[in-house]
């Protein structure tokens, strides 16, 4: 149960795959438009439901009900061993004498 | 604005130019010819900001006069590539420390002053880069409402991290972020949040963003005579929508450095569709290349406002790529070899600039106008884990062996960087081809004629020759 006053992450379908009739190529026809937004929830509701939030810009704004107390994730990745090879390199052709 | 109008898909297309008139306090229509031409210099006139005026509404909300650095390992190592007595001296403007963290500060500065101006409750913007940020930073400072519309995720609701970074970063800053799948019907959502707020459109191709970029390139041609005592040389912009060739230029003029070479850089991505959903997450950069350089550049005018203030090939002397395996490598070397921890898609111009540099005399002066933050997401690490994890393989080589979308290659030795130089005069030759559609090409006034060779930056003879060929 979420409750009314909590931030929330929203999604809704902007356009359904058929009513899209820009200019797209095949594979992005066949899919959805989709939005995501974050909001204070306007009354209480679980997960899935069609809710209502207001937004940081004070919009009112209506989707499906995905997430409560929504965080990043994103990271500086996974180790990627070429990085290391290239600083050696460098400091090896600049510092370790005359190439 | 009006309630109860239909709010549906082809309604609020249809209601565009209204909603777009109301949004910028600027009628288009009076710069219009009524042909092919339009008064561009009218437009940007229309902004009523002198660059004085504009260099004090940036000092005031911490935007402009960054520092420029001599990149003095960088210049040594594309010496040791050069012939002698070659290697130019690089240089590169610190636009990261903008207030928030880009050149983009520099567009929004702008725009957002004359929103709050003009008595607009808030500021929104369609953009999946830095200049989401920077028009939330700045509506912080003036106490304004913000939304950001971002193109951010595949149909997997999988996002690119350097562009899920910029949401963070936009609602660290007090903006509300609204997410979208890939696609150009974005602009229907902007249109319809805009319409129900009555907000500012902050676009990044207004004349107000634009003439924010003048100061760019007036203080690099200061910098230069102030610490090195000449002009620079050659200037290289990474190249996207457009704005930071155009501005740059502009402001290079207008501080009488008439001698400078104009580079624009892109990275280059032929053969990734820029509207498809599974291309979308292929790409290891988001920014800085081709997919936006190249058609922003022969049709500035497929914006989002009637006429674009940025027009890059009115400026340009010369268009060159490069690949997302050398910016990538230029990035690390950007911190190994200076201590510069940035952003990789704004050393886009620098990895230009290493080669670049090895053609021209020792003493020349190369400057390379920005350098973007880095954080989360957005930084090698994350960008290239990111590429592996979709299926694109990331190895050493020759980045000319780089298939965009297949693979990302690192160039094994530095002597592998190389800029490609693209063919300018095709572009030009495309713009023309796009502005005369719809047009009788027998009967091209001489007016057209003279604002084709102004939007080329070539002359009456180029595009008569065009449109010839076009006939033919």
């Amino acid at each position: 149960m979420a409750k009314k006053g909590e931030w929330v992450r929203i999604h809704s379908v902007v356009l359904k795959a058929e009513e899209r009739t820009a200019k797209l190529p095949e594979d992005t026809q066949k899919c959805d438009l989709e939005m995501w937004t974050k909001g204070f929830l306007q009354e209480d509701a679980e997960i899935g439901d069609e809710v209502t939030v207001m937004t940081a810009a004070n919009r009112l704004e209506k989707g499906t009900l995905i997430e409560v107390n929504p965080y990043w994730s994103h990271s500086y990745g996974k180790f990627v061993p070429e990085l290391v090879q290239i600083d050696k390199q460098l400091r090896e052709i600049m510092f370790g004498g005359d190439k | 604005m009006a309630k109860g109008l239909p709010k549906d898909y082809a309604s609020v297309m249809g209601r565009s130019n209204d909603i777009m008139k109301e949004a910028l306090g600027l009628d288009y229509s009076e710069f219009e010819s009524g042909s092919i031409a339009f008064d561009y210099d009218a437009l940007m006139e229309s902004t009523g900001y002198t660059l004085d005026e504009i260099n004090r509404i940036q000092s005031r909300t911490g935007v402009g006069n960054t520092p420029l650095l001599e990149l003095r390992n960088i210049t040594a190592l594309s010496r040791k590539y050069a012939k002698p007595g070659y290697g130019a001296r690089i240089f590169v403007k610190d636009e990261a420390a903008n207030a928030s963290g880009s050149f983009k500060d520099r567009r929004a500065a702008c725009a957002v002053a004359h929103a709050k101006k003009l008595g607009y409750k808030g500021v929104i913007a369609a953009t999946s880069g830095n200049y989401g940020a920077a028009v939330a930073s700045q509506a912080a400072m003036q106490g304004l409402e913000c939304v950001i519309c971002q193109e951010c995720f595949d149909s997997r609701g999988v996002g690119q991290p350097e562009i899920i970074e910029k949401a963070r970063k936009c609602e660290a800053l007090g903006a509300e972020v609204v997410q979208l799948t890939v696609g150009p019907e974005l602009f229907y959502s902007f249109l319809s949040i805009l319409e129900d707020k009555g907000y500012f459109n902050a676009s990044l191709y207004s004349p107000f963003g634009i003439a924010g970029i003048d100061t760019l390139g007036y203080e690099i041609a200061m910098q230069c005579r102030e610490k090195l005592g000449k002009d620079p040389d050659m200037v290289v912009c990474t190249n996207a929508g457009g704005g930071m060739v155009t501005g740059t230029a502009r402001g290079l003029l207008k501080a009488g450095a008439d001698k400078t070479t104009v580079v624009a850089a892109s990275i280059d991505l032929t053969g990734l569709h820029m509207a498809s959903d599974v291309a979308f997450n292929k790409k290891s950069c988001t920014t800085g290349h081709t997919g936006f350089g190249v058609p922003y550049a022969t049709d500035p005018d497929h914006s989002d406002v009637p006429r674009s203030a940025a027009r890059p090939l009115r400026y340009m002397d010369r268009y060159v790529t490069v690949t997302q395996g050398e910016v990538m490598y230029m990035t690390e070397m950007l911190a190994n070899l200076e201590g510069l921890e940035r952003g990789p898609a704004g050393n886009t111009s620098l990895a230009a600039a290493f080669s670049l540099a090895q053609e021209l005399p020792e003493d020349a002066i190369l400057v390379v106008t920005e350098t973007e933050y880095t954080g989360a997401g957005k930084h090698v690490q994350p960008q290239l884990t990111f590429a592996r994890e979709n299926g694109v393989e990331v190895r050493f080589g020759n980045p000319r062996e780089e298939k965009p979308g297949e693979s990302v290659v690192l160039p094994a030795d530095p002597g592998l960087f190389k800029y490609v130089e693209a063919d300018v005069n095709h572009f030009r030759k495309s713009l023309i081809k796009k502005a005369c559609k719809g047009h009788d090409l027998a009967n091209i006034s001489d007016s057209d004629l003279e604002y084709l060779a102004k939007e080329t930056k070539t002359n009456v003879d180029f595009v008569k020759e065009t449109i010839a060929a076009l006939q033919a």
